[in-house]
């Protein structure tokens, strides 16, 4: 089990290390000369030329990937120019309100999805199976930004409900605790999560409706109820697992739409705004962040698979 | 889902192949008779795939709505013509009627012919993208999946990068440097989606390369490149179809994003999620014909794709557990 892991954290080591590769490269390849971006079609050659060797922009590539790596370490994320102010501090006054929404909206879609699915599962083919796949597959086949503005023209426009914009208190806390301003960014997020799990655990429940201990447990003279409570729920949530770690960059993306749409200040609108002002290390800092925590949900749910599921060989 | 299985029971009314008569029956029956009987109406291979895709329902319906939104699309410019390209302010956001259908848009478009114009951007950035991706994870996933080893979990392991390198970051910053046309967005996404189908297809060839065919065209000295292409693909090809379908929904659900964020088609080029970005900044207005239209037409489509995408894997699914 210990060396499964260690070895485990080892590539999800060398995937982090690529990801910080992949996007430093491809930012200066789309952006060589920072200073050009930073002072303005305005600035003058020279002082465009001056600014790049002060901040060591013009050595070659692979020693600014150094320097970026070894600032890293030290958990300096670079500077944002456009907002002057350091990209840590930034994303320390955001990243708790995208934590909040997200985290939430994950949590109420996973105690809507898994029952929703395994249910499905149980009565297939029936009027709710087919009325929840059809919701379902138009809530998948959406555009994000779409669904937001029908929840706002239905539940802000016409019945007047909640509030088109969401909480714009800076305190993760305040938002938490605010749950009328918070209703429709978290609802489209909950309907995004909900179409994409509920399908899955509809079809992870579904293999194992058609697993021997079922015959088994309904020979030994167990109601389809009880053997569904005692023993296909917990397989079938077996899949669901990988899933989350898996679906985490998709929520993710949804989240950035979702926070535009609301105009919800978490990290996807500040990554949309450093976008619109070329505002690189911002942008470099968000990926960073979000391919990390993809690697860790990806890392997490292999083990805790592992530990949940013993017949998985460990190598 | 159904299974055709030969082995039938005659008896059934299924099966109209004549009994044997057991009088006639020769002693010792020839090798040949006692092999399982082809049907000529069972199903086998890809006319099984059809014969299983056309029992679901949902799959027909979404291959119907394809077929019709191609139709509307591509020939309903025929017969229904408007100028897409001179802009008409005095006619802007009329409402539906008088000579226009569907009303008319912020730049005085007629919105029936804007959606026909629009709809075929969507279509084609979607399906050379999901090509695009396809090609490319199909052979990558193809040679990780045959090499084995170390240039196996060398490329696999890029695939985990790339994978976690946000795509919009990656589709974002691209577009920011390039202009926008159904080329170029193609090629954005199709670079960037190839991924997932890598990671099938190596997931296929690694279960395919222990089956004998493999080994045999090993043994009799075929290349490498020869078995990926003729051998390992051809096997494969299930489980890639089925990924395109899904592919081309993510594509243009992709687009609408890229069009919503400000990054779609530039003007007066068109495509549906453009189209409908720009509608719901009208949502205060009350414009519904600007928002509702398009957006049935690229939420049927997309739904329509994973109908199609769901029906063919258990299509597949048939024919693999035959096999």
């Amino acid at each position: 089990m210990g060396s499964y892991v260690l070895k485990r954290l080892g590539t999800s080591l060398v995937v982090i290390l690529g990801v910080t590769f992949v996007s430093f490269a491809l930012l200066h390849i789309i952006s060589p000369s920072p200073g050009r971006t930073v002072l303005g079609l305005e600035a003058s050659p020279e002082a465009v030329a001056a600014f790049n060797t002060e901040n060591g922009y013009d050595r070659p590539f692979l020693l600014q990937y150094g320097s970026y790596l070894w600032k890293l370490l030290h958990f300096d994320l670079g500077y944002s120019y456009k907002l002057n102010q350091s990209v840590v501090d930034l994303f320390g006054q955001n990243a708790g309100r995208t934590a909040v929404l997200v985290s939430v909206s994950l949590i109420i879609a996973l105690f809507i999805a898994v029952p929703l699915g395994i249910a499905q599962a149980v009565k297939r083919n029936s009027i709710m199976d087919y009325t929840v796949t059809t919701v379902a597959f138009t809530t998948y086949a959406m555009p994000s930004f779409f669904l937001g503005m029908v929840l706002i023209e239905v539940f802000s426009l016409r019945l007047g409900i909640f509030p088109a914009q969401a909480s714009q208190s800076t305190s993760p806390w305040v938002v938490f605790t605010d749950p009328v301003s918070m209703a429709l960014p978290v609802l489209s997020l909950v309907a995004i999560t909900v179409a994409l799990y509920s399908r899955y655990q509809r079809s992870a429940a579904l293999d194992e409706l058609v697993a021997d201990y079922v015959r088994v447990g309904r020979a030994k003279g167990l109601t389809m109820n009880q053997v569904v409570r005692r023993h296909v729920v917990r397989n079938a949530l077996l899949p669901l697992i990988s899933l989350i770690g898996m679906t985490l960059p998709l929520v993710l993306a949804g989240n950035l739409v979702i926070e535009q749409v609301f105009n919800y200040p978490g990290l996807g609108l500040l990554f949309y705004k450093s976008l619109e002002s070329q505002d690189y290390p911002v942008l470099l800092a968000y990926a960073l962040v979000t391919g990390v925590l993809t690697v860790i949900g990806n890392f997490a749910a292999d083990v805790a698979l592992t530990f949940a599921d013993p017949r998985i060989k460990l190598r | 889902m159904i299974v055709e299985d030969n082995a039938m029971p005659a008896s059934t009314p299924e099966n109209s192949l004549p009994e044997p008569a057991p009088a006639t029956r020769p002693e010792a029956p020839p090798a040949a008779a006692l092999l399982p009987k082809p049907d000529p109406r069972s199903p086998g291979g890809w006319r099984g795939v059809a014969h299983s895709f056309a029992e679901s329902k949902l799959g027909l319906i979404g291959a119907a709505i394809l077929l019709l939104a191609v139709g509307f699309c591509y020939l309903g410019p025929l017969f229904y013509r408007t100028d897409q390209l001179s802009v008409d302010v005095l006619n802007s956001f009329l409402p539906p009627g008088g000579g226009y259908p569907l009303g008319t848009d912020d730049q005085g478009f007629d919105v029936l012919g804007r959606i026909m114009l629009g709809g075929q951007a969507s279509l084609e950035i979607g399906l050379l993208a999901a090509l695009i991706a396809t090609v490319i994870g199909t052979l990558y996933g193809a040679i990780a999946g045959l090499a084995g080893g170390v240039l196996d979990s060398v490329m696999m392991r890029i695939v985990d990068i790339l994978m976690s390198v946000p795509f919009l970051f990656i589709v974002l910053i691209v577009a920011t440097r390039f202009s926008s046309t159904v080329l170029s967005l193609s090629l954005v996404l199709g670079l960037f989606a190839w991924l997932m189908p890598a990671r099938l297809v190596r997931g296929e060839v690694l279960v395919l390369r222990t089956r004998e065919f493999v080994i045999a065209v090993k043994g009799m000295g075929g290349s490498r490149w020869r078995t990926i292409s003729r051998h390992l693909v051809p096997n494969a090809l299930g489980v890639i179809v089925v990924n395109v379908t899904f592919q081309v929904a993510d594509a243009i659900l992709a687009v609408a994003t890229l069009g919503f964020l400000g990054f779609g088609l530039y003007f007066p080029q068109t495509d549906w999620g453009g189209q409908l970005s720009g509608g719901v900044s009208h949502l205060l207005d009350g414009y519904w014909w600007l928002i509702y239209p398009v957006a049935i037409c690229l939420i049927g489509v997309v739904m329509a794709l994973n109908f199609v995408g769901d029906a063919l894997r258990d299509a597949v699914d048939v024919r693999l557990r035959r096999r």
